[in-house]
C-alpha cells in the first residue's frame, strides 16, 4: 500500500461523515415535506460515499455519487414533483401505529449491538487492507471474470425495470 | 511552516499525493481566484463576441471597450433587492444555486494544468468528475421547484431531462476515451500486443497515456476518436443548458426558465457556476481527447530548439494582446471625454505587455541559464499556457455556437440524445475496442 | 476510540438499517417509504463494504455494486407502480392504497 495514500484524520473524519449520514437518515423519516426527505436523503448517500472513501473502494464511491445520488435522486424528486399535493403537507404524517414501528425498530437495533457487543472477539486485530491503486483495474478483472454471470443478469434485471417502468407510466398502453 | 511550504516546492508530485495540506489550500485558492477572474473574462468576451457576431459594437461605454462591463453588472447584481416568491418554499430555494456551485466548483479539484499541477490526482479522476458535474442536476430540479411558479418547474424538468439524457452518451464517449489509454502502443494506429488492460481513469494518467502513445486520442485509430471527440463536444454543450440546446432557460422561451424567480446575487451564483462548468467540461474534453497540458507536435517536432520556440509562445501571446490594445488606445477618439478611458486602455495594455515580457524572460532564461527553479517555472508555465489556451479554444467554440444555430425544440433535443448520440457513442465504443484487440 | 475498526463502520450500517425499518413501518407517504428503502439498501452496501476491507479481497465491493444496480432498478419500477397509481386513487398515502380490502 502506498504510504502517501493512507487517509489523513480518520477519527475525524469517520466521526463527521457518520454523523453526517445518520442525521441524513433521520431528516429522511421525520421530515413533512418530502422535498426535504429527498434532500436529507441526497445528504446521506454523500456521505456513505464518503465513508466508502475511507474504506478503499473509491470505485464504488464514485458509482455511488453517479447513479445514486446523480440518477436515482433525480429520479425521486421529479416523481415527488409529479405527484406532491399540497394538502398531503397538512394531513397526519405517521401511522396509526407508529409506536409499534418505533419499538420493533428500537428492538431491532438492540438486536444488532448485542450481537456485536458478543461477537467482537470474532473479528480480526488488523484489517487485512486493499491496495488502493488499482481498484478499478481488480474490479473489473472480477466483474468480467468471475462475476461474469451475475453482469450480464443484472444487465438484463435494468432492461426488464426499464421496460416495466415505461409501460407502468404509459397513459394507454 | 515556512519549511513546509518550501519544502513542497522541490518535488513533482501533486500536494495530493504528497500529503502536503498546505500547499493543497494554495492550490485551491489559486485555481478558484482564477476561475473567478475566467468567468468575469467569460462574460466581457461573451457579450462583445455576440455582438461583433450580430455587427454591432457592445459595451462600450463602461471601461475602454466595456472592459470593465462585468465589474458594473456585479456590483449591480450584489446591489439589487433580494425577492423571493410568496409561497417558495424558502430552505430549498436557498440551497438550490448553492449545490450548483459547489458541483460545478467540486470538479477542479482533478483537473490537470500540468503533470504535477492538480490539487490532487485521485486515482478515480475521470469518475470523479462525471459524478459530481451529475449533481448539479439536483440543483437546478430544486430551483425550478422551489421557485412554486410554472415556468421554473417546467424550466427546471426541461433542463433536467436534458441533462440526465446527455449524461449518458458523454459517459460513453469517455469510456472509449479510457479504452485508449490501455493500448500502450505508439502511432495513430498503434496498439501493442502486450496490452494488459493498464489503463487509467486518474486524468494525470490520461495524458500521460496520450504522451506515451505519442499521439493525441483525437486522432487516435482516425476516425474514432474523433467521432468520440464530437459526440462529447456535443454532449457537454447540452449538458450545461447552452446554446443551441438551452430551451430551459432561453428568455424567448420560458421566460428564463428555472432561474425566472431569482434576482441579484441568486442569479449571479447560477450564472458563476453555468460558466464554472463549461470550462470544467471543457476541461475534460482537453484532457481526454487534445492532449491536456502537451504543446502541438511533441514528437514530429521535437529537440530543445523546437521546445524553445514553443515556449516562445506564451510570452508572445500575451504581447500580441498587448499589442491589440495599444492599437485601441491609438484609436481612441481624440477628445476630453475619453481621457479616463484613452489611460485606462494605454494602463492595461502595458500591464499586458509586462505580463508578456515577463513570461518571455522565464522561457528565455529557462534556455540560458541552468537553473532548475527557472527552468521548473517555465515548465509550469508551458504546461498551463497551453491547457488555458485549449479551454480558450472551447470558450469561443461556446460563444460561437451561441451566435449562429437555432434553439433545439425540446422533442428534437431528446430525440437527438437518445436515439443519434446514444447509439453513435455504443458502436464508437465497441469498434474501439474491436481495433484495439485486433490491432 | 482512536481506531476506527471494521465494528464502527458495522454499527453506523446498523445505525441507518434501523433508521430505514422505522421510516418504512411508520411514514405514510410512499415516496418516503420507498427512500427508507434505499437507506436501508445503504446499509447494507456499508456493511459489505466494511467487511470486504476487513478480509481483503473485493468480493464486498462487487456485491454492493450490484446492489447499486438492483437499488435503481427497484427505484424506477416502484415509482412507475406510484405514479400509474396515483392517476387512478389521487392519493399517496400508504393507507389509502386498500382496494383489495374486504
Amino acid at each position: 500500500m502506498n504510504p502517501a495514500m493512507t487517509p489523513v484524520a480518520t477519527p475525524f473524519f469517520f466521526y463527521l461523515l457518520s454523523g453526517l449520514a445518520i442525521l441524513g437518515g433521520l431528516l429522511v423519516i421525520t421530515r413533512r415535506n418530502a422535498v426535504h426527505s429527498a434532500l436529507a436523503l441526497i445528504v446521506t448517500l454523500l456521505a456513505v460515499a464518503g465513508l466508502y472513501l475511507m474504506l478503499y473502494a473509491p470505485f464504488v464511491a464514485g458509482v455511488q455519487i453517479i447513479v445514486y445520488a446523480g440518477g436515482i435522486m433525480v429520479l425521486f424528486l421529479f416523481v415527488i414533483m409529479l405527484v406532491n399535493l399540497e394538502r398531503t403537507i397538512r394531513e397526519r404524517q405517521f401511522n396509526r401505529i407508529w409506536p409499534v414501528g418505533l419499538v420493533a425498530g428500537c428492538a431491532l437495533l438492540a438486536l444488532f449491538l448485542g450481537v456485536y457487543a458478543k461477537g467482537k472477539s470474532l473479528f480480526p486485530e488488523q484489517a487485512r487492507g486493499l491496495a488502493e491503486g488499482n481498484n478499478t483495474q481488480q474490479i473489473g478483472e472480477m466483474l468480467y471474470g468471475n462475476y461474469m454471470f451475475a453482469f450480464e443478469i443484472a444487465s438484463l434485471l435494468l432492461l426488464v425495470a426499464i421496460l416495466g417502468a415505461v409501460i407502468m407510466a404509459k397513459k394507454r398502453i | 511552516m515556512l519549511n513546509a511550504l518550501m519544502s513542497y516546492l522541490g518535488s513533482n508530485v501533486t500536494p495530493g499525493e504528497a500529503n502536503n495540506q498546505l500547499w493543497a489550500l494554495i492550490y485551491v485558492l489559486i485555481i478558484f481566484a482564477g476561475v473567478s477572474v475566467a468567468v468575469v473574462a467569460m462574460n466581457w468576451l461573451e457579450r462583445k463576441a455576440l455582438a461583433h457576431f450580430q455587427v454591432r459594437l457592445g459595451p462600450m461605454r463602461v471601461g475602454p471597450h466595456g472592459l470593465l462591463q462585468p465589474i458594473a453588472d456585479a456590483v449591480k447584481l450584489l446591489l439589487k433587492e433580494d425577492i423571493i416568491p410568496a409561497e417558495a418554499d424558502k430552505f430549498v430555494f436557498w440551497i438550490a444555486p448553492l449545490i450548483g456551485l459547489l458541483a460545478a466548483f467540486t470538479v477542479y479539484t482533478v483537473v490537470p494544468f500540468g503533470p504535477s499541477q492538480a490539487v490532487s490526482d485521485m486515482n478515480i479522476g475521470i469518475l470523479f468528475m462525471l459524478g459530481v458535474s451529475s449533481l448539479a442536476v439536483l440543483g437546478i430540479v430544486m430551483a425550478g421547484w422551489a421557485s412554486n411558479s410554472h415556468y421554473p418547474l417546467i424550466g427546471a424538468l426541461r433542463s433536467s431531462a436534458q441533462m440526465v439524457s446527455y449524461e449518458v452518451a458523454m459517459g460513453m464517449a469517455v469510456v472509449s476515451a479510457v479504452l485508449m489509454t490501455s493500448l500502450h502502443g505508439t502511432g495513430l494506429y498503434g496498439a501493442s500486443s502486450l496490452s494488459d488492460g493498464t489503463g487509467t481513469l486518474s486524468m494525470i494518467g490520461i495524458v500521460q497515456a496520450q504522451q506515451e502513445q505519442q499521439v493525441w486520442f483525437l486522432f487516435k485509430f482516425f476516425p474514432l476518436g474523433l467521432i468520440a471527440f464530437v459526440i462529447f463536444a456535443i454532449a457537454m454543450v447540452a449538458e450545461t443548458n447552452r446554446a443551441p440546446f438551452d430551451l430551459p432557460e432561453a428568455e424567448s422561451e420560458l421566460t428564463a426558465g428555472f432561474h425566472t424567480e431569482y434576482s441579484g446575487l441568486r442569479w449571479s451564483l447560477f450564472m458563476l457556476a453555468e460558466y464554472a462548468a463549461m470550462i470544467a467540461v471543457s476541461s475534460i474534453a482537453v484532457t481526454l481527447w487534445l492532449g491536456g497540458w502537451m504543446r502541438p507536435f511533441p514528437h514530429w517536432l521535437s529537440g530543445s530548439v523546437w521546445d524553445f520556440i514553443f515556449s516562445l509562445f506564451p510570452g508572445l501571446t500575451f504581447l500580441g494582446l498587448a499589442a491589440i490594445a495599444v492599437r485601441g488606445t491609438l484609436r481612441m477618439p481624440k477628445h476630453n471625454y475619453f481621457r479616463v478611458q484613452t489611460i485606462g486602455l494605454g494602463a492595461f495594455a502595458l500591464v499586458l505587455g509586462g505580463i508578456g515580457l515577463l513570461l518571455l524572460a522565464i522561457a528565455i532564461g529557462a534556455r540560458a541559464s541552468s537553473s532548475e527553479a527557472i527552468a521548473r517555472a517555465a515548465d509550469s508555465m508551458n504546461n498551463i499556457y497551453w491547457f488555458m489556451i485549449k479551454i480558450a479554444v472551447f470558450m469561443y467554440l461556446f460563444i460561437w455556437y451561441r451566435a449562429t444555430w437555432p434553439r433545439y425544440r425540446f422533442d428534437q433535443l431528446m430525440k437527438v440524445g437518445w436515439k443519434v448520440m446514444l447509439p453513435i457513442s455504443l458502436g464508437v465504443l465497441i469498434v474501439t475496442a474491436i481495433v484495439g484487440v485486433i490491432a | 476510540m482512536a481506531e476506527i475498526s471494521t465494528l464502527h463502520y458495522l454499527v453506523v450500517a446498523a445505525a441507518l438499517f434501523v433508521l430505514g425499518v422505522i421510516g418504512v413501518l411508520t411514514r405514510r407517504n410512499v415516496v418516503i417509504v420507498l427512500m427508507s428503502i434505499e437507506l436501508i439498501l445503504n446499509a447494507v452496501n456499508l456493511n459489505l463494504v466494511a467487511f470486504s476491507r476487513m478480509w481483503g479481497g473485493l468480493h464486498g465491493q462487487i456485491f454492493s455494486i450490484f446492489i447499486v444496480v438492483d437499488a435503481a432498478a427497484e427505484a424506477a419500477v416502484g415509482l412507475g407502480i406510484l405514479i400509474a397509481f396515483f392517476r387512478n386513487k389521487e392519493t399517496i398515502n400508504v393507507d389509502e392504497i386498500d382496494l383489495l380490502k374486504w
